[in-house]
């Protein structure tokens, strides 16, 4: 690790005006990424404004038909909150498939969609269920939002504040972890608003979370599993590595979508 | 017939044989105190800087800009080493003299070249951690990249990029034993020969904490001493003083805190250490360095990594006639400490298993590579020995259309004391007992039950079956020594050492019964060579099979002498002297009966006679751990995932002597075995010789959740080899389970006609055993 200065804001504007003072500085919300990163040395940001302190930024609520969840929420709190449980239980199960315990009572939904891991799972539900990032300055479609691998559309000094998921009908989220770091090797989210039928895949793609249309278009005929026999996923653009090739995560994302849309149906 | 005795032990009784460890309190509240918990008062840091490359030429280092940066107080170089007149690591093994060991310099700091991603370039010390890894940013090396080879395949293939020029076609040695002649003239008259190319694949045994060492210098004494975090202390003493610094034994101490897990890696001796003293006597302070996870990754050595082609041949009624095995073992860059030991002496005895082969042949060629270097880890050429015939016995079953049961059944030695094709001589076992035993524990009768339930469920079940036969010893010989106090406190030292065994509570134990003291009298010293003046260390489950011995001698020479200081103290006869509940009784003619605590004894005897027992077992005897595993995994056809659902074991370690114990070192080798059969692999990548699996991120180890509850039946056959009759069980579970898991594995994928995997059985590999099937059907 360098050394770095260290900063406890109170409010979003505090967080934002250190950022803009400090170059080069950088959030600080669970650290599971961003310590780990700092003491390999891959990361040398001269100063950490840690939103621990900063008031209001936790919680999770109902608002009209979204659900709205504060960037320092942690996975544990998604993932045991009635209120999500009950709007969108899908996004529950999967705020509880992260990492392990540790890392889910440390963890928060703001710095892991800031960080846009290809193989975090948040990316997937947000894309799938079509969710707003709200920052300091502005709304971002979770569309555009996801621009590349740990590329967001976040400006240097926006600080993420909540995350808006509209309520929907159907929603499940599908993992196959990667047996060794437990993130997403394949990572399904199938989200159905009435006719708008989503499937977001993380953990496969080279250029991090991507919607498979074509799974879509198939579930929009009709919204079961077994539209989804035979429509075969190509494996172009998916990541290869030690634990699985494309072609074997091109295999996982149908083995999961069906898996996912079946736990959906069921809710 | 198996030799008869199922017998309590008669050393430790009953409410003593099972009680927690002492040690727990200490290492569960965060009492343990560990390398990295006490740097020396004033010491310096050290960081090393690391070939990135598998293979390459060192044009040049630059150490300018490094030595200049803040709190650096020195940037050495394999020029300074060479400078310095010093000597290389070295490996002292010998494979015979039929069998020569090529073993290229290792000096502790690569110059001209260096050879794997890992292999240390440059030692940074400076006053902090920080200024140390600053500063190691600041070096420049300027490296011509060469072709690296990591598959053996290819480094003893024509044309290979070549490790070592002493060391063509990058062979290291070539090693033969059994009798070929006859294994091949038994296969040539075999009705079936089945046969098998096999990988055991490389694992590193990720140590919960990592490598660590602290040299320092006594100027006014001309001593070194060497604090890690390891075992084997005398073994690395002598590397260190023979080998590197060529100086005697007695300049260099060695010692070990408490440590965080070994299971061999921290047996041999690492180039860190002759850095950290050697930098120490330099700089004139101690100097402390603490591995980062991935340097444990890339530059702690690895284990297993054979290639095998291994045939057994079978009569028309399925009798094992012979058993052919040809094996490429991976050394590495170097040669390691015991690096060469596990594919050949340590696995020979074992060859065959736990069944009767009259002919039997091995044939081993080590190769370098550019790869970390390898070494013995738990089980150590047993693990590899086993797996090999488990599998044969597998693909044979179903080759012949035979139950694998019966198969087992058919070959299991029989007859103790069995002399195997290799000479080794088992005393004693019950293997078809405890067989049987295993399938009724596993409810193997209602296994096609649980299969089609299963099958309702779109998954595949397995159950596999594994026997496994270890040798076990290790360094012959142990000594203990027993030390008494004058308040009556006693000190055991001795020269095996625990990394987390629980000697502390297990040899203490056996000690304070002996005695008939409370085993709260007594201290265990270890792994410290200042106090215990020689050792074998840990390693072949040899601890209690050769330890326990010399704690029974030191127990009676310490009996002995105290009746000999209590006669003459009291002016006794000596035939008037007994020992009885911890002390001396003197029952004279006519007089008091008479009680000598040994307390009492020391503080009677003048100063420099100190009141000691000293057990020197001589023993260069195997034991035989022997059993049998069977384990039920359920395959997802889909995804290939694999769960492993059940495990039980019925093995026999001899006499026990804390069975609670004895579990969990059962527990933590099956949960390492079961590891190497689905999880774990230190893969490279071949041309490049970059490691792919250099953290947890890649790596992955066993997780509790990955493992069911273990079902353990112990069964105690005690041997004749000790004092205490036991076998000793530190290696059994990494031995039995991958053979066991993979047998399993593969009962369940047998149906879609897969018949063969390699490990680890990951979802991907056994997908694409599953597809590669399917479109061959
Ligand atoms: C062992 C392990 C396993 C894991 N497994 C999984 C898994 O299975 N699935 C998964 O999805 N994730 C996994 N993670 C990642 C985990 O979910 C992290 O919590 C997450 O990626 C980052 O969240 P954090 O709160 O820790 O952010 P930090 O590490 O503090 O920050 C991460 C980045 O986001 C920025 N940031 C943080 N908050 C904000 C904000 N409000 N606005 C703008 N920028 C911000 C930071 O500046 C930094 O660049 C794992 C992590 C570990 C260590």
């Amino acid at each position: 690790m360098y050394a770095f200065s260290y900063h406890q804001p109170k409010t979003v504007r505090q967080a934002a005006s250190l950022l803009a003072k400090n170059e080069d500085g950088k959030i600080l919300a669970g650290g599971q990424t961003l310590l780990p990163t700092m003491k390999q040395r891959l990361a040398a940001p001269p100063a950490l404004i840690d939103l621990g302190k900063v008031e209001g930024l936790s919680g999770i609520e109902l608002k009209g038909r979204s659900l709205v969840i504060g960037a320092t929420t942690k996975h544990v709190q998604v993932a045991t909150s009635e209120i999500v449980k009950q709007a969108i239980p899908g996004l529950a199960e999967m705020a509880g498939m992260i990492g392990d315990p540790a890392v889910r009572n440390r963890g928060t939904i703001g710095g892991s969609v800031a960080n846009n891991d290809p193989a975090a799972d948040y990316p997937a539900a947000c894309l799938a269920l079509g969710a707003t990032i709200i920052t300091n300055t502005r709304k971002i479609p979770a569309e555009q939002f996801f621009t590349g691998l740990f590329e967001t559309a976040l400006e240097p000094g926006e600080v993420i504040v909540k995350i808006s998921f509209p309520i929907v009908s159907k929603a499940a989220y599908a993992k196959f972890r990667n047996p060794a770091s437990r993130y997403a090797m394949v990572g399904v989210f199938v989200a159905k608003r009435g006719s708008d039928i989503r499937v977001a895949v993380t953990g496969a793609g080279s250029n991090g979370v991507f919607r498979a249309t074509a799974l879509e278009e198939a579930l929009k005929k009709r919204f079961s599993p077994k539209s989804l026999e035979g429509v075969s996923v190509s494996a172009d653009g998916l990541n290869g590595d030690i634990h699985a090739s494309p072609e074997y995560r091109a295999h996982l994302i149908g083995v999961m979508a069906k898996r996912a849309v079946t736990a959906a149906i069921g809710k | 017939m198996h030799s008869p005795c199922v017998s309590p032990p008669a050393a430790i009784p009953a409410d003593h044989r099972s009680e927690r460890r002492r040690e727990d309190e200490r290492f569960l509240t965060g009492q343990g105190r560990y390398l990295d918990d006490d740097p020396p008062e004033g010491c310096l840091f050290a960081a090393v800087l690391r070939s990135p490359h598998g293979h390459a030429r060192i044009l040049s280092v630059d150490v300018a800009a490094a030595t200049e940066s803040p709190g650096v107080r020195a940037v050495l170089t394999g020029e300074h080493w060479a400078a310095d007149g010093l000597g290389a690591l070295p490996c002292f093994m010998s494979l015979g003299p039929d069998a020569p060991l090529v073993v290229p310099p290792r000096p502790p700091l690569g110059y001209e070249r260096v050879r794997h991603v890992g292999d240390p370039v440059a030692l940074v010390v400076a006053e902090s951690r920080q200024a140390a890894q600053d500063a190691l940013e600041l070096i420049v090396v300027d490296y011509e990249v060469e072709p690296a080879v990591t598959d053996m395949r290819r480094a003893v293939a024509e044309g290979a990029p070549q490790v070592w020029p002493e060391a063509p076609g990058n062979q290291a040695f070539r090693y033969r034993r059994g009798d070929p002649d006859s294994a091949a003239a038994a296969m040539a008259g075999a009705a079936h020969v089945v046969e098998l190319e096999l990988v055991n694949n490389r694992i590193a045994a990720a140590a919960l904490e990592p490598r660590g060492a602290t040299g320092s210098w006594d100027a006014s004494s001309g001593r070194w001493l060497l604090r890690i975090s390891g075992a084997s202390v005398h073994q690395i003493r002598r590397e260190l003083a023979e080998g590197v610094f060529r100086v005697p034994l007695a300049a260099i101490d060695v010692v070990c805190p408490d440590v965080g897990g070994g299971f061999g890696m921290k047996n041999v001796t690492y180039p860190e250490y002759a850095l950290v003293l050697w930098a120490a006597k330099r700089l004139g302070a101690p100097v402390h360095w603490t591995a980062e996870r991935i340097e444990d990754f890339t530059a702690g050595v690895h284990a297993r990594d054979n290639l095998t082609t291994a045939r057994l041949g079978l009569d028309a009624e399925g009798r094992f006639l012979a058993l052919q095995v040809e094996t490429l073992v991976n050394l590495g860059a170097y040669v390691s400490s015991l690096g060469p030991g596990p594919a050949t002496t340590a696995a020979t005895p074992a060859m065959g298993g736990l069944y009767d082969i009259p002919a039997v042949s091995m044939d081993v060629r080590g190769v370098f590579t550019n790869t970390a270097p390898v070494d013995a880890y738990r089980g150590a050429g047993k693990p590899e020995a086993n797996f090999l015939i488990e599998r044969l016995v597998d693909l044979a079953a179903a080759r012949l259309g035979l139950d694998a049961v019966e198969l087992r059944r058919r070959n299991l030695m029989r007859s103790f004391p069995h002399r195997n094709a290799m000479g080794a001589v088992i005393d004693c076992g019950a293997p078809l007992a405890n067989l049987d035993r295993a399938l009724l524990a596993a409810d193997h009768a209602g296994f096609p039950a649980r299969r089609s339930a299963s099958e309702a469920q779109g998954r595949l079940r397995g159950l596999g079956v594994g026997c496994f036969l270890e040798t076990s010893r290790g360094q012959p010989n142990e000594e203990a020594w027993l030390r008494v106090r004058s308040d009556g406190s006693m000190e055991l030292a001795i020269g095996t050492q625990s990394n987390g065994q629980g000697h502390e509570t297990s040899f203490v134990r056996l000690a304070a019964d002996r005695l008939g003291v409370p085993a709260e009298t007594l201290r265990l010293v270890q792994g410290d060579t200042r106090v215990v003046p020689r050792g074998g260390g840990h390693g072949g489950a040899r601890s209690l099979h050769m330890g326990g011995g010399a704690i029974v001698l030191a127990v009676e020479d310490l009996v002995a002498k105290a009746r000999e200081h209590a006669a003459r103290l009291t002016q006794a006869a000596p035939a008037d002297v007994s020992f009885e509940g911890g002390a001396c009784v003197i029952r004279s003619h006519g007089g008091p009966e008479r009680r000598m605590e040994l307390a009492e004894i020391a503080a009677a005897l003048a100063p420099e006679e100190a009141l000691e027992g000293h057990g020197h077992h001589l023993c260069d005897a195997y034991t035989f751990p022997n059993g049998c595993h069977v384990a039920e995994v359920e395959v997802d056809p889909e995804t290939g995932a694999v769960a492993l659902l059940s495990y039980v074991a019925v093995d026999d370690y001899g006499r026990l002597v804390n069975p609670l114990l004895t579990e969990g070192q059962l527990h933590g080798g099956v949960a390492q075995g079961v590891g190497q059969a689905l999880m774990e692999e230190a893969r490279y990548e071949d041309e490049t010789g970059q490691m792919l699996a250099a953290t947890f991120m890649d790596y992955q180890a066993p997780r509790a959740a990955d493992l069911p509850p273990f079902a353990v039946t112990f069964v105690e056959i005690p041997t004749n080899a000790n004092p205490i009759g036991a076998k000793g069980v530190g290696q059994a579970g990494a031995i039995a389970a991958p053979h066991t898991v993979i047998n399993a594995v593969l009962d369940a994928l047998r149906p879609l006609g897969v018949t063969h995997l390699d490990m680890p059985a990951t979802p991907e590999r056994v997908w694409s055993a599953i597809r590669r099937a399917k479109s061959h059907a």
